[in-house]
């Protein structure tokens, strides 16, 4: 039987706003189907967003959703899942919003450690205000504020996470569809704070500027340019030039906060009472 | 019962305050004058099984704050001038989506870095304009130590009942000094929490006016689930570009406040029946306005203040009749002319306003006043 996605669909909120060809809704269908492989609750699962395209996303779920403002989304659900530890809390938000403006939240987030997920949907520019580079934008890459090529280098989202201390990150495409899915099972199974980054495509202010002739182009060069860490391991390094490596990339466990907090909690009202 | 008595610091005397009111939530960052908000919020939640979090930066922590307000919490932060210049685009997003929530600034001098320890009361006007676009604003400037412990509960009493974020603005020197305080037992003073949906989570519309000007507001994780953004909105809380819409819900909004201004607007008159010049002055300035009144009185000068207690929404509908009675208005403040200008606004001509003002990083003390309520009764 097909999966049922409209279960988990604001009755009345679609269509969406996003472009023909937008990679954000093939993400939105793999947290889709990861919240009905974990049987969350609709009532106990908060999705919070910044603002772009990507943070569009919470406004079509049917569970308890905060559209916030531009790079803030990750200390809004901050403030959510410290104050209300059984909610399940999934941060979304595109590169922009996340590692732009909200790079400081960002990291901050990562190294805390709360038990919450970030699903960072990175198509490598500013999408919703028409095309300017983004702190993923490759070098040379054309967007509308780099009309001679982009001289500034890029974030690599995954170091960027693992180096502020995440304690589990992985990296998936929106090409690769069914893996989406998999990887924010894991993620939000993991206890602790999670990042999903997955490569994604804007074919309308990316795509144009940068000789994709086509959203499908774009798709295949998601393929193209990617390699599980898997096959990786039997790669020599001249065949891994180039290559963005895919799947999870790092897991370890290390205290988290809240359960660091209630140890505090616990003291104070004994010592206290 | 004897009443506690302690002799404790304003700041100190805020977070007490907050406790009592029934916070429970605290995001803050450290910034001078007002971390000892921070530092007893950080000791005592615990003990309460309350959350305190010391977040990346004041954006961060104003985030932290409204995020967890719509849990249901009460939800404190406190900061100080460029910390409350960082807050104020999440201040916006509270007053557009409407969850309840208490900023503490203790003003200290400005712009920029300004002067860290020196007194001052120049972000009275960011209080109110400080975020973009048309919002309501509340604000309170307590003069004394208990008044702090009392305004800051009033603030969250306000914040609950009308839905909106409310600023408590001690300047440095009521924030750091040190006076007795009578601690209120639980129940001398009124507790507020928000208003709980009436109606099924199958109905519940985060913004749905069948209930009033202030719809109420569930919580997260209570078995409602509703959508919220920063996008002008609809009564189901989703985006809207509806010309009508956005016109009528922007009225609404600001319609909380001003009809309920009696309700809001606190202040405090002394020796003004039979005055004939009336100093308006809040916060540590009232004190010293105060004694130079005193003094004024003693040398036969009819003077008379006017304290202000809730800044926003401004007291007009006092200041219109007072100004009307008296020959000369004193408004002495720890800036360059703000308060001035809204008392000139209430005057509408009617008497003569005249300011003292200070960004020197000392007072205004008695004398100052006293030589200008003289000038003023020649
Ligand atoms: C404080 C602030 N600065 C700038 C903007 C304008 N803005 C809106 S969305 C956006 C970029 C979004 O890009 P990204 O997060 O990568 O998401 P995408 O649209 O590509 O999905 C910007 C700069 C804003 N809304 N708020
Ligand atoms: S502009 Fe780009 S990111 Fe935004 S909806 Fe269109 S394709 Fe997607």
């Amino acid at each position: 039987m097909a999966f049922d996605y409209e279960k988990y669909i604001r009755p009345g909120k679609l269509p969406h706003i996003w472009c023909p060809g937008c990679g954000h809704g093939i993400v939105m269908k793999g947290l889709i189907r990861a919240i009905d492989t974990l049987g969350l609750e609709k009532n106990s699962t908060a999705i919070v967003s910044g603002i772009g395209c990507a943070s569009r996303l919470p406004g079509y779920l049917d569970f308890c959703t905060l559209h916030t403002t531009h790079g803030r989304g990750m200390a809004f659900a901050t403030g959510i899942k410290f104050a209300r530890p059984e909610l399940q809390v999934i941060c979304v938000g595109g590169d922009g919003d996340g590692v732009a403006i909200g790079g400081n939240h960002f990291i901050h987030a990562c190294r805390r450690n709360i038990d919450m997920t970030y699903l960072i949907m990175n198509n490598n520019i500013y999408g919703m205000t028409g095309g300017q580079f983004s702190p993923t934008t490759p070098m040379g890459a054309r967007a509308s504020t780099t009309p001679y090529g982009n001289p500034d280098p890029p974030f690599d989202i995954a170091k960027l996470a693992i180096g502020a201390g995440a304690t589990f990150v992985a990296r998936g495409t929106a090409y690769h569809a069914s893996q989406i899915d998999k990887l924010l099972v894991e993620a939000i199974r993991h206890k602790g704070f999670s990042v999903v980054e997955i490569l994604d495509s804007c074919p309308t202010t990316y795509g144009r500027r940068n000789k994709f002739r086509s959203a499908v182009e774009m798709m295949n060069n998601l393929k193209e340019s990617t390699v599980s860490i898997k096959a990786a391991e039997n790669m020599s390094p001249e065949q891994l030039q180039g290559k963005v490596i895919t799947g999870l990339l790092y897991k370890e466990n290390k205290p988290e906060y809240i359960a660091e907090y209630q140890k505090i909690i616990d003291d104070a009202q004994e010592i206290y009472r | 019962m004897a009443k506690k008595i302690a002799l404790l610091q304003g700041n100190e005397a805020c977070a007490y305050g907050a406790l009592y009111a029934g916070c429970r939530f605290f995001a803050g960052y450290p910034i001078t004058p007002s971390t000892e908000v921070a530092e007893v919020m950080a000791r005592e939640l615990p003990k309460l099984g309350g959350k305190f979090i010391q977040m990346e930066d004041e954006i961060g922590a104003m985030a932290a704050v409204i995020g967890a307000s719509l849990t249901g919490m009460k939800t404190l932060t406190a900061t100080s001038g460029p910390g409350f210049s960082l807050k104020q685009e999440n201040i916006g997003y509270a007053c557009i989506t409407e969850v309840p929530c208490v900023i503490i600034n203790v003003m200290r001098g400005g712009p920029s870095t300004g002067m860290p320890t020196g007194p001052s009361q120049s972000d009275v006007m960011q209080a109110k304009w400080g975020t973009h676009g048309d919002h309501p604003a509340i604000c309170l400037v307590p003069a004394s130590v208990q008044e702090l412990f009392t305004e800051t509960v009033r603030a969250f009493n306000l914040s609950e009942k009308y839905r909106t974020p409310v600023t408590v603005m001690p300047d440095e020197i009521v924030g750091h000094m040190r006076e007795r305080i009578e601690f209120p037992e639980p129940g001398d003073l009124p507790v507020v929490n928000r208003a709980v949906p009436s109606v099924g989570p199958e109905e519940y519309l985060p913004y749905d006016t069948r209930f009033g000007d202030i719809p109420p507001l569930a919580a997260f994780g209570s078995g409602y689930r509703f959508h919220l953004t920063g996008l002008n909105k609809t009564a189901d809380g989703f985006p809207t570009n509806k010309a009508e819409v956005v016109q009528r819900e922007g009225e609404r909004q600001l319609r909380k406040i001003e009809d309920n201004i009696d309700d809001i607007v606190l202040y405090e008159e002394y020796l003004l029946d039979d005055a004939e010049i009336a100093i308006v002055a809040f916060g540590s300035t009232a004190r010293s306005a105060r004694y130079a009144v005193n003094e004024a009185r003693k040398a036969g000068i009819k003077a008379g203040l006017f304290r202000i207690i809730t800044y926003w929404p401004f007291p007009d509908k006092q200041l219109a009749p007072l100004a009307a009675r008296v020959k000369a208005i004193i408004v002495p403040e720890m800036n360059l002319g703000m308060t001035i200008h809204e008392v000139k606004r209430c005057a509408a001509g009617n008497s003569k306003v005249t300011g003292i003002f200070r960004v020197d990083g000392e007072p205004i003390n008695p004398g100052q006043i006293l030589d200008e309520i003289r000038e003023a009764g020649k």
